[in-house]
């Protein structure tokens, strides 16, 4: 029974199992924030300085769209994807994912989606231009023709990720240790039930929606064109009945690896734990109701902002709950702080900022103001970069050892955290006084008066992704040649399943199902 | 039928993303339309209107103002005749645009109307408007573009003007037909 992987390229390519697709998912995924990064940088090489010094701006806006589109599809999804393949039936005791070969299908799908796309980039009229919310009709009736290569690859992520969500569904629910109740399961496979319940719902409506914008550019319909009877603003009410829905999907899994750390290195179990999982569940439910917040701008008659303010209001109260019982977890906990710690507590406090400013986007007259400004683009950076990829990394650095039983080198991720830190808040932070003093996003160019905050926001942004390189460095150094470790417990605090199996995890593991009591 | 308990979750996630396809596709636009027109948001107006006999409410005179709009590169003049109008509700009241095609080539136009207060939009009624069919226009001919309105005895007394706003679409690529029966 206990045999190896098989050899060479044909492991990956024909793989089923689920550490294999999980490590594909987590290089694809850090593939993609390398590419995306580097939209990022160019971004921020042209906003160094006021008037236009290296790209045209039509280049500026591919480059703005791109990025956030291979950032949040091709980056923070798969990584998660990736982490829960990897930990999921690790943590509830399962040989494998329910639906193995899917799995396969669904990673293998995603390199030929994103390829599509980024081959837009080479092709006349260059790669998609209209943002990455694609609002219509900048997407229709304005777009480059290669808008049906974009519509195709969103189809194929669409897919791959409904894909990844029934098997990660399937799995829970039915390939549990025996004894291991709902209420007894890893916060991790918590959030990811939740997530893929989400992801199953509103990705077929992101699909809707490019599927009407494919019929429109090419079929004669007129779903989001006036002149035929449509209305460009139901563009946007279902592009954001999927959006909003979408942003949860990222942070909630983020939520549920920050869960797992601030337990471990506090020494205490979670604190409130059937909390948070009411708390994901509420969260989860309100994602559905509060879309329209992004849509304050459009005349909305003044009951429906009313009521998309309150509504979105109510979200801070579970997501507040969350955060004072990691806080509680840490109270009075022997706590210690090696890179996933750090981490984990920078996500806490950066993310609760970006909870705050999401607040205050909330507050429909004032998001007169917000709407569109760097203001905006400081809170979802906040909640999308110290949130999702803060939580990512802090994820990578607390299982690495576990997976590959080498231990990566602490102080030298610990200078990556500080880098990060540093570079993140250099970059973000000045933007919501950018966006406070007028500063529109999406533009190549500024007046004058936002220079000096800009040229700070593009040194802490060339930081940043300096970090990231080193982080790669160090992940490449700890599989190549770090420490061996070889105790169950990597971390001497951490708990469940998974760290009852051997260091470095063998390949199968769970072929008899533990027993849970 | 699945007896597997994997396959069984399976099915039933497979049926529930595709419901949810077709609930993006074919419930939302409609849905939308709907709640729209029974809220009377983004101004929407309803189509042809029939005459009832309740009579002219002369108590009350009501601001109509006239907005002609060309989206795009639309190369039509477009205009209203007159500006303004003073209307007592209940009276049906006539209003005339004109449109050019400047161009050298026939071309149709469509135009969308929209009516600012929304909460107007219910209470604004069309019994004859040349919104409700495309407009042909042969190369650099003109032509006077009719509507017949009457504003609802009804109006919210808050409401004392209303605009009407008309944008031209360039339609021409999609009824190459129409285009072929002019020539
Ligand atoms: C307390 C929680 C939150 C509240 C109240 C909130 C509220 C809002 C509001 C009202 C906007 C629209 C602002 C505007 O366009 O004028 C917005 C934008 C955004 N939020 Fe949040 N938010 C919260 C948390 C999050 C989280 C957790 C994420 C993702 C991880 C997120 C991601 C985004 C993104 C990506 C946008 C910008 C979308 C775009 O226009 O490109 N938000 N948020
Ligand atoms: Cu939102």
């Amino acid at each position: 029974m206990a045999h190896g992987p098989a050899k060479g390229i044909g492991r990956w390519l024909f793989t089923t199992n689920h550490k294999d697709i999980g490590t594909l998912y987590l290089w694809f995924s850090f593939a993609m924030f390398l590419l995306g990064g580097s939209f990022a940088m160019i971004i921020r090489a042209e906003l160094f300085e006021p008037g236009m010094q290296i790209i045209r701006p039509e280049f500026f806006n591919q480059m703005t769209t791109m990025h956030g589109l291979v950032m949040v599809f091709g980056a923070i999804m798969p990584a998660f994807v990736g982490l829960a393949n990897w930990m999921i039936p690790m943590m509830i005791g399962a040989p494998d994912m329910a639906l193995p070969r899917m799995n396969n299908l669904s990673f293998w799908i995603l390199p030929f989606a994103f390829a599509l796309m980024a081959s837009t980039l080479f092709m006349e009229g260059g790669a998609p231009n209209f943002g990455w919310t694609f609002y219509a009709p900048l997407s229709t009736t304005y777009a480059p023709d290669t808008v049906n290569f974009f519509i195709f690859a969103v189809h194929i992520m669409g897919a791959s990720s409904i894909m990844g969500s029934i098997n990660i569904i399937a799995t829970v629910l039915n390939m549990r240790a025996p004894g291991m109740t709902l209420m007894k399961m890893p916060m991790f496979v918590w959030t990811w039930l939740i997530t893929a319940f989400l992801l199953i719902a509103v990705m077929p409506v992101l699909a809707g929606a490019v599927t009407m914008m494919l019929m429109d550019i090419n079929f004669g319909t007129s779903f989001f064109d006036a002149a035929g009877g449509g209305d460009p603003v139901l563009f946007q009410h279902v592009f954001w009945f999927f959006g909003h829905p979408e942003v949860y999907i990222i942070i909630l899994p983020a939520f549920g690896v920050i869960s797992h750390i601030i337990p471990t290195f506090s020494r205490k179990p979670l604190f409130g734990y059937s909390s948070m999982v009411y708390a994901t569940a509420s969260i989860a439910f309100l994602s559905f109701i509060v879309w329209a917040h992004h849509m304050f701008l459009v005349g909305m008659p003044i009951g429906g902002e009313l009521y998309f303010m309150y509504a979105t209001m109510l979200i801070a109260i579970p997501t507040a709950a969350k955060v004072f019982n990691w806080i509680s977890t840490m109270f009075r906990g022997s706590m210690t702080f090696e890179t996933p710690m750090l981490f984990a507590i920078a996500f806490v406090i950066l993310f609760t900022i970006g909870g705050f400013t999401g607040v205050m986007v909330a507050i429909a007259p004032a998001d007169v103001q917000y709407h569109d400004s760097y203001f905006v683009v400081a809170h979802f950076h906040y909640v999308m970069v110290a949130g999702a990829v803060f939580s990512g990394t802090a994820a990578v650095y607390y299982w690495l050892p576990k997976w590959c039983g080498r231990m990566y080198d602490e102080s030298m991720a610990k200078v990556q955290f500080w880098v990060s830190f540093v570079g993140f808040n250099v970059t973000f932070f000045p933007q919501h006084f950018l966006g406070l003093a007028g500063m529109p996003r999406r533009y190549a160019d500024y007046a004058l008066q936002f220079s000096d905050w800009n040229m700070v926001s593009s040194i802490g942004a060339f930081m940043y992704g300096a970090s990231q390189l080193l982080f790669l460095f160090i992940v490449i150094r700890t599989i190549r040649s770090g420490t061996p470790v070889s105790e169950p417990k990597v971390w001497e605090g951490a708990e469940g399943l998974e760290w009852t199996l051997a260091t470095p995890v063998p390949y199968h593991t769970f072929s008899t199902p533990p027993e849970v009591k | 039928m699945p007896t597997n308990p994997v396959r069984a979750t399976l099915v039933k996630l497979v049926v529930g993303a595709a419901g949810m396809f077709l609930f993006a596709l074919f419930v939302m636009p409609p849905l939308y339309d709907v709640f729209c027109e029974v809220t009377g948001i983004g101004g929407k107006t309803g189509s042809a209107y029939q005459v009832s006999e309740a009579g002219v409410d002369t108590s009350r005179t009501v601001k109509v103002q006239f907005v002609a709009t060309n989206n795009g590169a639309m190369p039509w003049e477009f205009t209203p005749k007159v500006y303004e109008v003073r209307v007592h509700p209940g009276e049906p009241t006539e209003a005339i645009f004109y449109a050019k095609n400047r161009t050298n080539r026939a071309m149709v136009a469509q135009a969308i109307p929209n009516v600012t207060p929304f909460g107007a939009a219910e209470y604004f009624h069309k019994t004859e408007c040349f919104c409700f069919n495309q407009q042909p226009l042969d190369a650099g001919s003109d032509a006077d573009l009719p509507l017949v309105f009457i504003v609802d005895r009804d109006l919210p007394k808050a409401i004392n003007t209303i605009t009407l706003s008309y944008t031209l679409f360039d339609v021409t690529d999609r009824v190459d037909g129409a285009v072929a029966q002019l020539n």
